[in-house]
Parts: structure tokens; sequence; C-alpha cells
């Protein structure tokens, strides 16, 4: 498969749930976890293997018509490198 | 309510037994001694509670977890209430069934130690035939596609082979690898002339670690620790006295770290007289270290002191004497003196034989001789 058809996914030691006391979304992993602001927790919720990445930014364009897509695209590709340096997510062309 | 007191992670030290007789061992110096083990209906009593407090994580260990047979029992009930479950174990005894049976309970991720990437070395240091049966585990637990974490307690005798070990969880395909400096506390300190490492080996090892923490960079989540008796300053102890962390020790002591108890002078309570809340924030043993208010020189005008919070108190009593002093880790630390002899006399013990004290019901030295 072509690294830009790809679907994105989390990793399997990754497990996303809300937070009881806050209602935020934690992406839990061994021996640690993440704190998601909204515009995170968006993103990652369609990190579920069925998006590509190009869909994903499509996504996000669509909902946030008021950001520019080159902008979103720039952010979004930032956000999954440094999840994916950290071995949370895979499948980042 | 405020949030800077909440813990996140629960460590739940199911026993003090354990088939390994490591040298380095982080459990009490007297753990042979304790009383009996708090049963399972407790620990639930106890899940409950940390969670209801926003744990969101519940660490299964010991001693050596795997000797509960209530173990996929405590696991799935962790599960029932949403927490991510880890279970950090030795790996003996372990059959791949009951491997199966506790993911099937809803284990979330296994973490498993090895003491070497030598067969030879690994079994000598953990003190029982162990290696190749861990090694086999590790291939179970990535055969179940469960996240496998490979912990080696690095020190002099072991510190030398960092590039083996990365070999090793490379081709075991570990999704965390943590080389961890022995933190001279509980036995470690006891053996503390024996496994100190020098400069120079940590720096080697560093070196090696960082290069390929890059290599493998998110393939392989790689820590490295050093021992603080090598940094300038000290780590702030589980992320500040009774902040993110509450420890349950086999007995039921709920504690904000896991040798707390053994510090003279300070009161902790018990899960089967005290609801874990209470314990939580209002116990004399869980404030006395909190915050920064309890401060002396000269932490108390330190910018570092809202990171490091002063440091590790068993630390700080072990090398000083005075459980509330700075971290003798710290070179601001008037005691720092002790830290750096302790570092001189590891480097000048080189090639002398040395009494290793072996964790174990009954003391039992063994000889050996230290190297390189």
């Amino acid at each position: 498969m072509p690294p830009d058809r790809a679907k994105i996914r989390l990793s399997p030691k990754v497990r996303l749930r809300a937070d009881r006391r806050t209602g935020r979304c934690l992406l839990l992993y061994p021996e640690t976890g993440l704190e998601l602001n909204e515009t995170g927790a968006e993103i990652v919720r369609l990190c579920d293997g069925t998006w590509t990445f190009g869909e994903m930014a499509q996504c996000l364009a669509q909902a946030h018509a008021d950001v520019s897509p080159i902008v979103i695209e720039r952010d979004l590709r930032a956000f999954l490198k440094a999840l994916t340096d950290r071995g949370l997510v895979q499948g980042l062309p | 309510m405020t949030e800077e007191y909440r813990p996140y992670t629960l460590i739940a030290e199911l026993t003090y037994r354990c088939p390994l007789r490591c040298p380095y061992c982080s459990n009490p110096l007297d753990h042979a001694r304790h009383g009996e083990e708090i049963d399972c209906a407790t620990w639930l009593r106890v899940f409950q509670e940390a969670e209801a407090l926003g744990v969101v994580q519940v660490n299964l260990t010991g001693g050596e977890p795997l000797l509960r047979d209530d173990l996929e029992w405590l696991i799935q009930k962790a599960g029932k209430l949403d927490l991510y479950t880890n279970l950090i174990t030795s790996g003996i005894p372990l059959t791949f069934e009951r491997l199966a049976r506790l993911q099937a309970a809803g284990l979330n991720s296994v973490q498993v130690s090895i003491q070497s990437s030598r067969q030879n070395e690994s079994d000598r240091i953990a003190g029982t035939v162990s290696f190749h049966r861990k090694v086999e585990v590790m291939r179970w637990v990535t055969s179940l596609d469960l996240p496998l974490t490979m912990n080696v307690v690095l020190h002099r005798d072991n510190i030398g082979s960092v590039a083996e070990l990365i070999d090793l969880a490379e081709t075991l395909s570990v999704a965390r690898l943590e080389l961890a400096n022995a933190q001279y506390l509980g036995w470690a300190f006891k053996n503390r002339a024996a496994l100190l490492p020098t400069r120079e080996q940590i720096e080697r090892a560093r070196t090696i670690a960082a290069e390929a923490k890059v290599r493998l960079m998110g393939k392989m989540d790689l820590l490295f620790i050093t021992p603080d008796y090598y940094s300038s300053y000290p780590k702030s102890c589980m992320d500040g006295w009774g902040r993110r962390f509450i420890v349950v020790n086999p007995e039921g002591l709920a504690l904000p770290c896991h040798l707390a108890h053994t510090l003279p002078g300070l009161h902790f309570d018990n899960v089967r007289q005290r609801h874990l809340r209470d314990i939580w924030h209002h116990s004399s043993g869980f404030n006395q270290f909190r915050g920064v208010e309890w401060l002396s020189d000269p932490c108390r005008t330190c910018d570092r002191r809202t990171r490091d919070f002063g440091g590790c108190r068993c630390q700080a009593f072990h090398v000083t004497g005075n459980i509330g002093a700075t971290d003798p880790a710290c070179a601001l630390s008037v005691d720092h003196g002790l830290i750096e002899s302790a570092r001189d006399q590891a480097s000048q013990s080189v090639g002398i034989p040395i009494l290793l004290e072996y964790r174990s019901g009954r003391e039992r030295p063994v000889e050996r001789r230290s190297h390189e």
C-alpha cells in the first residue's frame, strides 16, 4: 500500500478514554498518559484505522471552515508526528 | 477541589514474595518479617476508592504479583473500573495459558524485568535460573499482541552491555525499554559499594542509549534513567510527595512511595482501617512533605523547588540521617560531599572482591568479583 493510503490508527498499547473528573480526553499507555485538549481529542478520535492522513485533514477542514486547510494540514501533521515519535500512533506517511 | 494533589497511578504491591533474589531489590530490607497480605476483597475496595480519587492506571507489582492466584480476578475488576492495567513482573512463574487468561481478564500491558542480556550473568544476579524463561515469556507477550516493556536495572556489572540489551529488546519487538540505573535505597543502598558504576561507565551507556533512542524513535520508547549519584540535581521523587502516586503495600499501608514507611517518625495508615480518600487528603504521612512549604535551605528559595520538591526523602535519610534534608544528590546540598565520596569509592573499587548481599528471607552474602 502506498504510504499516503495508509490508515492512521492508535498503537495497540494506547487506550483512549474520558477522564471522569475533568471530562477531558486521556490517552493512556504503559506507565503514563497524556491529557488532550479539545483539538487533540478531535484528532485522536479520528485515529481509528479508517482514515488516511488526507481524509483526516479534509474532515477537520470541513469542521473548521474558518481555518485555512494549509494550516490545518500543517498542524495536524505536527501533532500526529509528535504522537508517532512517542509510539502512540501508527500509519503517518 | 484542587487537582494539585490528584493521584493518577495506583501502585498495587500485591505481595513481597518473589522467587528472585536481586541484590538491588526495592522491597524493604525487612520484607520477610512483614505481616499478612491483604485479601482480594480489600484490593477491590482499594481499586474503587483509588478510581474515585482520580486514579486511571494501576501497576500490579510486588514482589512477584504472579504469586497471587487471584491476579486474574483483580485485573478483571480493575478493567471494569476502566483502569489501565500494567503487570510488572519477573515472568516467573508463568505459563502461556495463564498469560492468555490474564489478557482475557483485560490486562493492558506487561513489563518483564531481566537482569542482564547474558544468560549466566542474568541468572547470577537474579539468584535463580530464569533468563531463558524470561525471554520466552517476552515472546509470549508479543505473540498475544500485548504491549511489552522490558525493564533492566543497571549497575556496575551489567551497564557495559547496554548495546546488547538494546539489541535483545529489538529482537523481541519490545514497545518500551527501560534502562534504569539502580536507585540506591533499600537493598541497593546496602550493596552500593558493589553496584554503583563509575562515571565513565555511565557516560558510555548514556551515549549508546541516546543514539539508539533517536534511531528507534516511533518504534521503541527507550528510557535511560541516570542514577541520582551522577546527576547535578535530584529527581522529583514520585513527581512530588503525595501528588500523583499512591502505593498500597502488601499489608495494606497506603504510602507516597514504596519505602516511605521505612522512614522514622512518620505515620502511615492502613486501607483496612481508613478510606483511601481520607488517607490521601488528611493523613499526617501524606501531608508531611507535600508541596514546598516544609522545605529548608537551600531548597526554600531555589528556583527548582517546584520541579524537584527537594528530591527523595529516603535518599536524604539514608545518606544524611535527616529525613527533612535536601536530597544530597543535589550539588547545592551541604551534604553533597557524601555522594561525591561514594562516587570516588566506586571509581576506586575496581577489581576488588566485594560482598554482595542477596535479598532473601535468609540473608546469604555471596562473594563475587567486581570487574572493569
